[in-house]
């Protein structure tokens, strides 16, 4: 329940009381709103007071008699304006002329309220007021979340970018001073990590490629029947070398043939993407089952894996960006930070759902379920 | 006393950072135990006292050298704490410990960015230990 705080300024006491004694035990409630808001009414006889009350208060609306004895209600709506408050004006008045109107609108009046006026005619306006006031609000907030999650984003992407280059940095100055000894062979490691931060920041890169693809392409002349069967085949054959290292024995099962209608490049990130984790976050001699099935209107794909596994807690934040669960079994592991999070991106927007189901060091399933038509991919 | 009966105790999360602070600190004379996490530096320090430590600011958690600085404050109160960080020059966020309230949260002696000098970071080590 929120209280929003109406202030009204007129000069004649029985309107006061009277838009105090209508709005007293009303509410206003939406489908869509968190909750309902009710109101406490303040009272102003004059534009002067109403200032000072502004200024003491802050109401949420102002409910703004235009004649008043001192100065005029365009007069307090002004100075509403220029100072940007966060307020709701309707102007009450039984002059409610052209000039009037035009003159608040321009300032920023919300809405008019005609005197005399009848109990219902001052609910549905301030019931008008109010959803205008929460839509702004939201979206508001909703800005205001965007940039800081844009910003951290940027930050934290800045930071993975350029901490190889500090790692590089800082051997090519060893070996540029000499450090370590004056043969090449001194600098057999500095040499061969540098190589691999090298393939890292590569890898971050293709990544953050396929991450703003997501976010930029149009899809429609892309969509396509695609065999879910032939994209795990394809990935599976790109993890492969990795596997065979890792002696991680991948496994394919298609329960039934899976054809739904997407961009192919999407799927090959889904699986790409999840059969690398389910060899890279293996344990040596694991197992890797990839199974694909699906019903009338869905595919379902389950990626299982019997490999180091996440806790509860950890698998919260899997699919946000730039998230690396460190631990003691992760910390040679490498990766960008960005794989789940363009999965999830991707899953979504087929209007699929992904779930993940782990249980520490015995292993993880993800669980997608796509719908075989794309809904409005936009 | 010589630069080899003091033991620097190093955390970074960053392999490469930290084999080369490491390689760093051995060349100027010092004797150092390195570990990759907050967890393993509390551990570390929860048994042995080091003669001063650097932590890296940004390991498991966003605030880990914080909590590090804090931690082995409370335990060791005079053991000196160097927090290096590479955030302001990669995030253009800052702080540092030239005001009262910024030293009474941060609990580090020196606050020094990633990729000084190797003399340079020596320097700064002297100076706290008294050399």
């Amino acid at each position: 329940m929120a209280v929003l705080k109406v202030l009204v300024v007129d000069d004649e006491p029985g309107i006061r009381s009277g838009v105090a004694r209508i709005l007293r035990d009303f509410h206003v409630t939406y489908p869509f709103m968190d909750e309902d808001y009710t109101f406490e009414i303040i009272e102003a006889p004059t534009g002067e007071e109403g200032i000072i009350m502004i200024e003491r208060d802050m109401p949420d609306v102002l409910l703004l008699d235009n004649k008043l004895p001192g100065i005029q209600g365009v007069e307090v709506l002004e100075y509403v304006r220029e100072r940007k408050y966060d307020i709701m004006v309707a102007m009450i008045t039984s002059y409610a002329s052209l000039d009037v109107a035009i003159r608040a609108t321009r300032d920023g009046a919300t809405d008019f309220i005609p005197k005399p006026f009848t109990p219902q005619e001052l609910k549905s306006s301030i019931e008008n007021i109010s959803k205008q006031l929460y839509l702004k609000r939201i979206t508001h907030k909703l800005n205001a979340d965007g940039k800081k999650i844009r910003y951290q984003f940027l930050a934290v992407l800045s930071h993975e970018l350029k901490a190889p280059l500090n790692a590089l940095e800082g051997y090519l100055r060893m070996m540029q001073e000499k450090q370590a000894g004056n043969r090449i062979d001194d600098y057999a490691t500095h040499i061969d990590r540098s190589l691999q931060r090298i393939q890292g920041m590569r890898n971050l890169i293709m990544d953050l490629l396929d991450f703003t693809k997501i976010r930029l392409e149009r899809k429609e002349d892309k969509i396509q029947k695609v065999n879910l069967a032939e994209v795990a085949s394809g990935a599976i054959v790109t993890v492969q070398p990795y596997a065979i290292q890792m002696e991680v024995n991948i496994n394919l099962e298609v329960k039934s043939d899976a054809i739904i209608m997407a961009d192919p490049a999407d799927m090959e990130i889904i699986f790409n993407n999840l059969i690398s984790n389910a060899v890279k976050y293996n344990k040596f001699g694991g197992k890797a089952d990839i199974t694909i099935d699906s019903t009338n209107t869905e595919a379902i794909l389950i990626f299982s894996d019997t490999g180091i596994g996440i806790t509860k807690t950890d698998s919260e934040n899997l699919f946000t960006e730039f998230v690396r669960i460190k631990n003691e079994k992760t910390k040679n592991i490498s990766g960008s930070g960005l794989g789940l999070s363009i999965v999830k991106k991707v899953v979504e927007l087929y209007h699929g759902t992904i779930k993940v189901d782990s249980t520490p060091d015995v292993g993880t399933i993800f669980t997608i379920r796509l719908p075989k038509k794309p809904i409005n991919i936009s | 006393m010589k630069k080899s009966d003091y033991t620097i105790l190093v955390a970074d999360d960053d392999p490469d950072y930290l084999f080369q602070t490491v390689f760093n600190l051995e060349k100027a004379g010092y004797k150092t135990v390195a570990v990759e996490s907050q967890a393993e530096a509390e551990s570390v320090f929860s048994k042995f006292k080091p003669s001063l430590a650097i932590f890296d600011l940004m390991m498991e958690s966003d605030d880990s050298g914080f909590i590090l600085c804090y931690k082995i404050k409370k335990k060791y109160p005079n053991v000196p704490v160097i927090l290096a960080t590479a955030v302001s020059r990669e995030t253009g966020m800052s702080f540092s410990l030239d005001s009262e309230k910024e030293k009474s949260w941060i609990r580090a002696d020196r606050y020094l960015e990633k990729g000084i000098r190797p003399e340079q970071l020596d320097q700064e080590i002297m100076k706290l230990l008294k050399l």
